[in-house]
């Protein structure tokens, strides 16, 4: 705590400036006076692009120790000039949301209720079921005896909020899999 | 009437023209992007039953600690159109200053009916709707003669140096008697009084972090920490269709006097301006507003006037009164002292 | 859009959808543009408009038929335009029969595959005795190809079902199928009967105001201002736009609703033109680049098209998507094609073994999200992944969504939150209606908690074809991953798991191209997987270079590259999605912020802003012109068109591709370069837009005896039942229409708002819109409870009596809509929770896509809560007995004369049936039986 000094009590200060009647500086307690606003005290702001809807609107990411402080409009965008709707407003809730999940769940056969599960285990046994599941729905040929070659044990739907880089690898697996019954929000 | 009662000038070592809203609401699409932009900013708990208040798309009611933007809703008939078209003619044929088409503007079809100072320009209303719904957002009015401000006892609302008004939570001992001070009942206290734990995140994802500034008086800073800085407050940078605009007050008054000027040229004679008039009774407002229709229909006081405006005359009528008593007093000690 | 001088926003609410977005209309209209919204509801975006038509939900292409009949009855079209860039003066052969000759049918219908053989919808090929092919046959059937070997095996392809499966649009990337010969005939004065113009006249005639009066309940003033201001707003010296969204796509004519809209613009010369054109508002982040690199069943990326069942050699492939002689780029897909494999195979792929085309899974039908979900009912499927998704909500058939999920052996949830779609099994409808019991239930569920946008890096493509790179802000927390990072590592982990496999089948796994540089995390670079997407050069002089544009890729596995259209967005190693020169210190176009494709082009087919001399249309409308000195296109945008063809360049009938452009095609991806008003291949469903009534809908076409789509796809299913149509009985048991939408205050199914409460508290409640009239009819309370029934299930709302929904007059009698926002779902975990709209829907396809109904279905509403459990139940069963639904109810292909409708008899002409609804007066005559219709 600052040793504070008695010219720096508001009714000096009220009597010593211009401000007698103590409604401006005067009455500023030094937090006021140090006001920041946290755009400026971020470690660092990234461009990105916000995740609702297709208008493309850019975003600015404030990062403070680590974690995302805000998220604001991009005023450099040429479509939205730093302007954001509600939703593409409330980008920072949605990372920094109370009901976010950030660990994995489980649920076992006829269970009630989630259990956790450790990450690495979580995918070995999805990758042991998806190749499961691809063998047994798999299609050499169709009734002529024409080739098909594929899967129909294994079905994904989603991708519109996806970057394009994760759909061209799903898409790319799958397909080298086999698995036809891709679909996302296109089509829905 | 007068000025700021903070004489502008007092503040030495800062050279900040007074900055302020014009809220033009003929182009709100009331999206409500300000309503959160300015909740996340300001990181305000949300503060609703989530129930609907039944007031159309408006689910937050009104200005309060927790919400210091609010998108009002307001559905209305050709009839009621018709009515708020006579309104504003009315109001043009007052000859109130600021309002009225330039000479310049070129006219359309067949002049209406209209008073004889704007008879140069066209003012028929093109064929009155049959309904239309009146989006505005609603915000702290940073008054010139601000009633918060002036009874503040504490010193904790102060008039910044771009004119406006901002409580200092720090300081804040939750009175409340800024409460009954704002004529138009926009400053609040933050209270936890529903049931629904409010929510004030600290930025971790998945964890819910205490209300902070419970207890303590709370509305609309127009963003001072963002300002200082030099950038837009929240609300206004958000808005979709710059519905909100921000600048410096001079500039915003005469925005909102050429656009009414504009939608009046275009028949549309509803159009007219609130805040914007420096004699009125809080001094003219540093957020000025744009409406198709009475303020009341908004939720908006009429004639919003600050409960200090009499003070002047109280105390000199209160010190005649107590001259008065004294000479009375003085008086009967000198005339009825020998007996 | 800012460039508009009249923007018409129909099948869209732009305002309330795409907010920021609007600020371009506003802008439009303060520079004097006129704003039309034609819309079921007035909203916030009417608010704004000039403007607000209040339509029938559904009824859209009998108004633009309107309008594109009183565009050619006033003579209002762009002649020039219209005459040198599009197919009006294409002739069409002489076996083709409009919806005029056969009440509603176009010739090739099969009734008993429900499909079109489009063979009688070709233009009539010119007698030439060039090539040695055949005079005079009149199609234009790629089999005349020269190079076909097996002819036994081409017969295949021609007769029966074959075609029509083989037209089916899913099965085509967006090129649609080849046209062989660009030699066709045609008349450029327009007067033959059989031109593209007069069959378009023809087809509109009936297509009236007073029509649009009795379909659409659109007054006849209504239509005549859109049409006046439409019409005035177009031509040389401005031009009009229109934008659209899922109000358009999602119905069973969904397609021909943005077909009949591009036919207008293409008479009134507004294509290719700033401010002109159609605006597709897509709704998601980056729902354009899930179409582009698509995790669709039907596509691979860049639109070509997933290989089919007997496309046994690339070579069969290559002739189903384009002939080497047809216009435009499409005819170089073997290059496409032959990188994107090489990108996936490297080394294992090689002239030799076909590029290891084999690899590729092949289609044999539609493989769609509907089919998987009843397959799932068959127990046909093992596993489903869900990411970023909530079908539970956001699907139509909340209940066969559910229900499928219950038949799984495992699914793989990847989100933010514990939406519905991960907790059905415990909290869903099914549970509490005691239809499912979560002990009974034996899905595996694994909920993996998903990366925000902000915790990695990658693009999203936008709507208007924009890439953007996403920069990373931070890290994931906890046990959240990126879909890039969990779906590199699933492929590695199954990979090696098959890593001693000698099964060929899992050689396409085993030789994938599948190593991409990680970080210490194990996370993908998204970049290095950019740089593959827009291609590389493998070998010559450029090898390792990264391609700078598609026209660089080559047939012969020298180029490598993921997805074609997107080449040119990594040119020169540079990521420009990441360009961010700031908007205000460039011209509009705006060029230097992230890369449109193809090649940073901004208007699509912008060579149409100038005429066929290479001048613009008007100084004021100038956009792309020829500059004469440099011989070369330029302008303030990429020229879309071989930048240094002159204007006046013929055609060379002999060359294929880009050397086949005319000097004025400026249509470069369509096989005649010309701008279709008649589209005689790429619609299954009609060359020319024809009104039909929705699956479920109390209407009687007015227009033809054919009530619904006859090319519809449709599931005849006892848990998919249809409420009676027209004046079939039954029909008053379910009198309302319901339509779905969106509020600006949420997202989707909720997934990304009902978790968050500044949001959730902005749009607390589920409710239902309805007009005053209706309210006053079944005696709803404002702000009261409501329960809306449908066919297939039942929800309650809250209820917004409001003067926005309008009660309309359709055929003279009122026609009444409830207005239903889609967001909300029952799962417990989120901050408002309610009934799911989406429920009520049924599940009837648009036959070129595959898109579901959401638009229009009948409904009943009452006032009150809805019952719980067992009751909901029988609430549910008792209206469909009263409505005697059957499995055929609604779904007859064609139209019985005598029936409009379903089982249980119609009312008489003149008299009401059981429900109390008066029969409409007699349909006129109809030509003959189901048996005269061609097949």
């Amino acid at each position: 705590m600052a040793r504070f000094s008695f010219l720096e009590w508001p009714v000096i200060r009220q009597l010593r400036s211009s401000d007698s009647l103590g409604r401006g500086e005067a009455v500023t307690s030094q937090r006021t006076r140090e006001i920041a606003p946290r755009t400026a005290t971020a470690d660092r702001v990234v461009q990105s692009v916000c995740p609702y809807c297709a208008v493309g609107c850019g975003q600015r990411v404030f990062v403070k120790d680590g974690k995302v402080v805000q998220i604001e409009g991009d005023p450099d965008s040429p479509i939205s000039r730093g302007r954001l709707c509600p939703k593409g407003a409330a980008s920072e809730q949605l990372v920094n949301a109370p009901g976010r999940q950030t660990r994995l769940l489980y649920r076992a056969p006829r269970a009630t209720e989630w259990q956790h599960l450790d990450l690495d285990t979580a995918i070995d046994m999805i990758a042991d079921r998806f190749i499961a599941a691809r063998r047994r729905g798999w299609q050499d040929t169709d009734e002529h005896g024409r080739r098909l070659r594929r899967t129909m044990g294994i079905a994904a739907l989603g991708g519109a909020t996806l970057d394009n880089e994760e759909n061209y690898l799903i898409k790319k697996l799958f397909t080298a899999a086999g698995a036809v019954q891709i679909e996302n929000q296109a089509r829905i | 009437m007068r000025q700021l009662t903070e004489a502008p000038d007092h503040i030495a070592h800062h050279e900040h023209p007074r900055k302020g809203f014009f809220t033009d609401t003929s182009i709100c699409i009331g999206c409500k992007a300000c309503e959160v932009a300015c909740k996340e900013w300001n990181r305000n708990p949300h503060d609703s039953a989530f129930e609907l208040l039944e007031s159309s798309y408006d689910n937050t009611g009104s200005l309060g600690a927790d919400t210091w933007r609010h998108v009002a809703f307001v559905e209305q008939s050709g009839q009621q159109i018709e009515q708020a078209r006579e309104s504003g003619r009315a109001l043009v044929s007052l000859g109130m200053p600021g309002i009225g088409p330039p000479a310049s503007r070129p006219s359309s079809a067949a002049p209406g009916i209209v008073p004889s100072d704007t008879a140069s320009s066209d003012t028929t209303p093109p064929d009155t709707p049959e309904f239309r719904w009146l989006m505005s957002s609603d915000v702290c009015k940073h008054c010139t003669n601000a009633g918060c401000l002036d009874v503040c006892p504490t010193g904790a609302l102060f008039r910044t140096e771009f004119g406006t008004v901002v409580v200092q939570d720090d300081v804040c001992n939750g009175c409340g008697t800024c409460v009954a001070g704002c004529p138009f009942g926009v400053i609040e206290r933050r209270s936890d009084g529903i049931v629904a734990p409010k929510t004030e995140r600290d930025f971790t994802p998945g964890e819910q972090a205490a209300t902070r500034n419970v207890g303590v008086a709370q509305k609309c800073t127009l963003c001072y920490d963002r300002m200082v800085d030099d950038q837009t407050p929240a609300c206004a940078q958000a808005c979709p269709t710059t519905s909100i605009k921000y600048g410096d007050r001079e500039e915003m008054v005469a925005t909102a006097r050429q656009r009414v000027a504009e939608l009046q040229t275009q028949g549309m004679s509803e159009a007219r301006l609130y805040g914007a008039n420096d004699f009125d009774g809080v001094g003219g407002t540093g957020s000025v507003f744009l409406l198709l229709d009475e303020p009341e229909v908004y939720g908006l006081p009429p004639d919003p006037r600050v409960p200090t405006a009499d003070l002047p005359q109280m105390f000199k009528r209160a010190g005649i009164a107590a001259a008065g008593m004294l000479a009375a007093t003085a008086v009967a000690f000198v005339a009825g002292g020998r007996r | 859009m800012a460039n508009a001088d009249c923007i018409v926003i129909q099948g869209s609410n732009m305002a309330e959808c795409h907010p920021v977005g609007y600020q371009w209309v506003t802008e439009a209209k303060a520079r004097g543009a006129k704003v039309i919204h034609v819309d079921p509801r007035f909203t916030r975006t009417s608010a704004v408009a000039d403007r607000h038509v209040p339509i029938r939900a559904g009824s859209d292409i009998v108004l633009l038929g309107a309008l594109i009949n009183h565009v050619l009855s006033n003579e209002l079209w762009f002649k020039e335009y219209v005459v040198a860039y599009t197919n009006a003066a294409t002739i069409v052969n002489e076996d083709f029969r409009d919806t005029e000759d056969l009440d509603g049918l176009f010739s090739g219908y099969d009734p008993e595959t429900g499909e079109y053989d489009l063979e009688s919808w070709a233009y009539s090929r010119r007698e030439h005795d060039a090539s040695g092919t055949e005079a005079g046959s009149g199609t234009t059937d790629p089999d005349d190809h020269e190079h076909r070997e097996d002819d036994a095996h081409a017969d295949d392809y021609e007769h029966g079902a074959d075609t029509s499966e083989r037209a089916a649009g899913h099965q085509y990337g967006s090129g649609g199928p080849p046209i062989e010969h660009p030699e066709f005939e045609s008349d450029p004065t327009l007067q033959h009967p059989r031109t593209v113009f007069q069959i378009l006249k023809r087809h509109y005639s009936r297509y009236t105001p007073e029509m649009v009066r009795d379909a659409c309940g659109i007054s006849v003033e209504d239509f005549d201002y859109l049409a006046r201001t439409i019409t005035e707003n177009s031509g040389r010296e401005r031009t009009t736009c229109f934008a659209y969204a899922v109000g358009w796509t999602q119905h069973t004519t969904g397609a021909q609703f943005i077909r009949a809209a591009s036919i207008l613009q293409l008479l009134l010369g507004n294509m290719g033109r700033p401010g002109g054109g159609i605006m597709a508002l897509r709704g998601h982040a980056s729902i354009q680049g899930s179409t582009d690199i698509p995790t669709l069943f039907n596509l691979l990326p860049g639109y070509l098209p997933m290989p089919r069942v007997g496309m046994d050699s690339l070579e069969d492939y290559l002739d189903s998507v384009s002939s080497r002689t047809q216009k435009g780029y499409w005819a170089h897909a073997d290059a496409y094609t032959i990188s994107l494999l090489k990108a996936w195979w490297g080394d294992a792929a090689q002239a030799d073994n076909d590029w290891a085309y084999s690899y590729l899974p092949r289609l044999n039908g539609a493989h769609g999200t509907y089919q998987t979900v009843m397959s799932m009912l068959d127990d046909e499927v093992d596993g489903y992944f869900v990411f970023g998704q909530n079908p539970a909500v956001g699907s139509a058939h909340g209940r066969m969504q559910r229900l499928g999920m219950a038949h799984l052996k495992w699914l793989v949830v990847r989100d933010f939150s514990l939406i519905e779609t991960a907790t059905w099994w415990k909290d869903g409808p099914e549970i509490a209606s005691g239809e499912l019991r979560t002990e009974d239930i034996e899905t595996e569920v694994f909920f993996m908690p998903a990366a925000t946008h902000v915790e990695k890096a990658g693009t999203f493509t936008q709507t208007q074809r924009l890439l953007q790179w996403r920069h990373q802000a931070t890290t994931p927390p906890g046990d959240c991953q990126s879909e890039l990072h969990f779906f590199y590592e699933l492929g590695r982990r199954i990979r090696s798991r098959l890593a001693e496999s000698t099964d060929e089948r899992d050689r396409p796994l085993l030789d994938l191209m599948w190593d991409y540089p990680t970080d210490e995390h194990g996370d993908p670079d998204p970049e290095a997987v950019l740089a593959e997407i827009n291609g590389t050069h493998l070998t010559g002089p450029q090898a390792g270079r990264p391609l700078s544009s598609y026209t660089e890729m080559k047939p012969d596995g020298s180029t490598a590259g993921g997805c074609w259209i997107y080449s040119g967005v990594y040119a020169d190693g540079i990521n420009h999605a990441a360009n961010r020169r700031p908007g205000h210190e460039q011209g509009p176009n705006a060029p230097e912020w992230g890369w449109a494709w193809p090649s940073n082009r901004r208007i699509l087919y912008n060579r149409a802003s100038a005429d066929p001399e290479g001048r613009p249309w008007s100084e004021r409308k100038k956009f792309v012109w020829w500059d004469e000195e440099k011989q070369q296109w330029t302008g303030q945008d990429v020229p879309d068109f071989p930048v240094d063809r002159a204007p006046g360049s013929p055609s060379d009938p002999r060359a294929g591709g880009a050397a086949g452009l005319a000097g004025d095609d400026p249509f470069i991806m369509q096989a005649d370069g010309k701008g279709w008003l008649f589209a005689p291949k790429g619609m299954v469903d009609g060359p020319l837009p024809t009104h039909y009534e929705a699956q479920e809908s109390p209407v009687d076409n007015p227009l033809y005896t054919q009530q619904q789509s006859p090319a519809r796809i449709t599931f005849p299913r006892t848990d998919n039942l249809s409420a009676p149509s027209a004046n079939a009985a039954g029909v008053g048991v379910y009198p309302c229409i319901f339509t779905t939408y969106r509020l600006t205050e949420h997202h989707t199914a909720g997934g990304m708002s009902r978790w968050l409460p500044y949001l959730s508290e902005l749009q607390p409640e589920m409710f239902c819109e309805v007009s005053p009239e209706l309210a006053a009819e079944r005696g709803l309370e404002p702000y009261g409870w409501a329960t809306i029934i449908s066919p297939r299930a039942a929800i309650e709302a809250k209820v917004l009596v409001t003067e926005r929904m309008r009660t309309l007059t359709v055929g003279g009698r009122p026609v009444h809509q409830v207005g239903l926002p889609y967001h909300w779902g029952v799962g417990g975990e989120a901050f408002v929770t309610g009934d799911a709209a989406n429920d009520l829907l049924g599940i009837t396809l648009d036959p070129n896509v595959q898109i579901q109904e959401s638009k229009v279905g009948s409904c009943d509403i009452r006032p009150g809560r809805r019952p719980h459990g067992a009751e909901l139940l029988a609430l549910i069963a008792d209206y469909q007995t009263r409505a005697g639904l059957t499995p055929e109810t609604s779904n007859e292909r064609v139209t019985d004369p005598g029936t409009s409708g379903a089982v249980g008899g119609p009312a008489a002409p003149g008299t009401a049936n059981a429900a109390g609804i008066p029969g409409t007066p007699a349909a006129p005559d109809t030509p003959g039986t189901e048996t005269e219709r061609e097949g």
